[in-house]
């Protein structure tokens, strides 16, 4: 006979759980008092959407599943924008949450909230477990779920009862066997047939990669097919890594804050092989005019997504890497040299640029650390220009060295995330590229790097604004800053108040400097950079135009 | 923009109603019916949705549904044959000596049954396609509904094909 709790922490030893992050509170004392002697590591943050982060960040860097945990009512409501994080970026994470015991549900009882209610759209699947005999394949379904098909956060919820109860565990053996789910990895012989016949007669081909590439860990067959067929790649702001920033064919990010030859190139090409993306309205802008001279191949592994935004061609259903290496098994050689050409004209022409003129901006101090760690480490941001600065500067040469919120657009997300990446990625360097308001959402977490010397380095990109809301009203609102300015904070001074080491920068001169320091540091470390206040994210498609109209480009 | 019926099996789980009906509010889809009870394999539901929209906002429906776990299977079978039945109840004013036989009347040529009679209302039960019981329905508001439950659409193949899951 064992507990509940007991049966929860082996069966996390048998999904190779190491590391997770939570925070303790009445209904899981159970799980905490088996934690207390458990050769798993838990990692106490300061607020629960930390460890909601934090799990996703480990996830991200390490492609293994990332586990969180939290008490009941209030502690699993501040997970909910973490889940809700994870789910729109398809990460594999595992929630657990205490419940009040089995008895007292719906009772209102004290510290009761319907966690698997509130997180019914933004969970892959949830469970209540009612009776701890369920727990043990509950976990390994939960764990299954979660890292298969397209990946997503699935939650537990533990009611205090089936904690404590001793019942009979029996783990169950053999594959996970689901009757209503069966995710398609393989892509259907006469459509890549069909793909493969496309690609032969395009002129102009180009393939939008996805995050879905970095997920299935396909990065090295995308690099293949593009060389193999010399077709250039432009990557959404989840695809970043899955092909270096320097090769030849990289025409770096689309969208609304891409590169005008990427945008260009989308809206000329009569071939769009998309892989593992979802045509969001942040890629597309206005759907009617993207790529509106292509046939569409659409590879994911997700069938609701083929067919959601744009109408497809050749759709594939099947895991990116599954279908990649189909493709090249049976792809013959082929070359564009014109349409190359063009391409190559386009990045001379219409290259991202930044005012040169000594002042400290923000894209100098992203390219001084891509320089330093050349490309190496992992890199997480925030929400906002610092997202959009880093994606555009950073030079990024492998796939999971890139951590953002995509989809949800989190702020916040960053510093926890990059906590989380420490842990799957040991001895690497790892840099939260961050903007003062995002980071004052989980400043708290100073508290957790600092007792644990979790060694994340801050970068903050502090302009005293909300930065992109602030753009948008210089832009598009007549430079009517609403409830966008920050007043100054001290960074340094509350980090040094946690015990963690930082120094503030104010001239271009000393920026090398101090991400040296930093690189060098070997515990938690922040830099608050004083960057030109009204400095803009360029180019910027304007929401709803299409993406060959950018505003802040090169004239053509 | 029209109306699809989906034959919708899932697995006998507390929630599994909820993640079908929260799924189709979240997406902006419009359900006209939804009726749900067992069928012929214990550990399973059969929910018969009828769906109003265009041919791709159903097909986003039918794939959307199929993400669920708890989904096993999901078939449009707008445009097969099919056996397609409603049950409504209808409580109409029909006094003794006045409209109740006018009523009665009505009801026998729909094929309705009397299952309750008070002083001053009976109780029809009516079984049949919506039509149909959308045209009783119009009949006997001149006598006045004073209470109507309708079920939804079920329905099935006609034939020896079925909706069944490969197991």
């Amino acid at each position: 006979m064992k507990s509940g709790a007991k049966i929860l922490i082996e069966g996390l030893q048998r999904e190779g759980v190491e590391t997770i992050f939570g925070y303790p509170g009445g209904v899981v004392l159970p799980i905490y008092d088996e934690l207390y002697n458990a050769p798993i590591r838990h990692i106490l943050v300061r607020h629960e959407q930390a460890a909601a982060h934090a799990a996703d960040g480990f996830a991200r860097a390490s492609g293994k599943v990332g586990v969180c945990l939290a008490t009941s009512g209030p502690g699993a409501c501040n997970l909910v924008t973490g889940i809700a994080t994870a789910y729109m970026d398809s990460v594999p994470v595992v929630a657990l949450t205490g419940q009040v015991p089995t008895n007292l549900l719906g009772n209102d009882a004290f510290q009761e909230a319907d966690i698997s209610g509130i997180t019914l759209p933004v969970t892959k699947h949830s469970y209540l477990v009612k009776d701890a005999r369920d727990l043990s394949r509950v976990i390994r379904e939960a764990f299954y779920i979660a890292s298969t098909g397209r990946p997503g956060p699935v939650l537990i919820d533990l009611p205090k009862d089936v904690s404590t109860n001793q019942v009979e565990d029996r783990p169950p053996e053999g594959p996970v066997s689901l009757r209503g789910y069966q995710p398609t990895v393989k892509g259907h012989p006469r459509q890549i047939e069909k793909a493969l016949d496309l690609i032969g007669k395009a002129e102009r081909p180009v393939i939008y990669a996805g995050g879905g590439i970095i997920a299935s860990n396909a990065s090295a067959w995308l690099v293949e097919l593009a060389e193999r067929f010399m077709i250039p790649v432009t990557t959404t702001l989840m695809g970043i890594g899955c092909i270096p920033c320097d090769h030849p064919l990289n025409l770096g990010m689309l969208g609304m804050h891409g590169t005008e030859y990427a945008n260009f190139a989308v809206t000329e090409c009569d071939l769009l092989i998309a892989i593992g993306a979802r045509f969001d309205d942040r890629v597309t802008g206005k759907v009617s005019t993207f790529a509106p001279h292509a046939k569409i191949i659409h590879i994911d592994v997700d069938p609701a997504e083929i067919g959601k935004n744009k109408q497809i061609d050749v759709p594939i259903v099947g895991d990116a890497g599954s279908v990649l290496q189909a493709m090249l098994h049976k792809a013959k050689k082929g070359g564009r040299e014109n349409w190359i050409e063009k391409i190559k004209a386009w990045k001379k022409k219409h290259p991202l640029r930044y005012k040169d003129d000594g002042k400290l901006r923000p894209q100098f101090i992203i390219k001084e650390l891509s320089d330093l760690l050349k490309g190496e480490g992992v890199i997480v941001s925030e929400v906002g220009q610092n997202q959009m600065w880093t994606a555009q500067w950073y030079c990024f040469r492998k796939p999971r060295s890139w951590l953002t919120s995509g989809g949800l657009g989190t702020m916040g997300y960053g510093f926890p995330a990059a906590m989380g990446a420490t842990f799957a990625r040991p001895g690497e360097q790892v840099f939260d590229i961050a903007g003062d308001g995002s980071f004052q959402m989980n400043i708290q977490e100073l508290g957790t790097v600092s007792a644990n010397k979790i060694p994340v380095k801050v970068a903050i990109l502090n302009n005293m604004f909300l930065g992109m809301v602030r753009q948008w009203q210089e832009l598009f609102f007549d430079r009517r800053y609403s409830y966008t300015e920050l007043p100054p904070v001290d960074f340094v001074g509350i980090a040094a108040a946690y015990g963690v080491d930082g120094m503030k920068v104010e001239s271009v001169d000393e920026v090398r400097e101090a991400l040296k320091t930093a690189i060098a540091a070997d515990g938690p470390f922040i830099m608050d950079f004083r960057i030109e206040r009204e400095e803009n994210v360029f180019p910027m498609v304007p929401a709803g135009a299409a993406i060959n109209e950018m505003i802040g480009g090169h004239p053509r | 923009m029209k109306p699809h019926t989906l034959a919708v099996l899932v697995l006998n789980r507390p929630g599994v109603l909820s993640r079908v009906s929260g799924l189709f509010s979240r997406r902006g889809f419009n359900i006209e019916s939804l009726a749900v009870g067992t069928c012929e394999e214990p550990d399973l539901s059969r929910m018969t949705i009828v769906v109003i929209g265009d041919d791709a906002q159903v097909e986003q429906v039918i794939k959307q549904l199929n993400k669920l776990i708890d989904v096993v299977k999901v078939s449009d079978i707008t445009e097969n044959e099919t056996v397609d039945r409603e049950l409504a109840l209808i409580k109409v004013t029909a006094e003794a000596g006045s409209t109740r036989a006018e009523v009665m009347q009505i009801a026998g040529i729909f094929r309705a049954k009397i299952v309750d009679v008070g002083a001053k209302s009976v109780v029809l039960e009516v079984t049949g396609g919506s039509s149909k019981i959308d045209a009783l329905e119009n009949l006997l508001r001149q006598y006045g509904v004073k209470e109507l439950v309708r079920t939804g659409k079920i329905s099935m193949l006609r034939g020896t094909k079925t909706v069944k899951p490969s197991k």
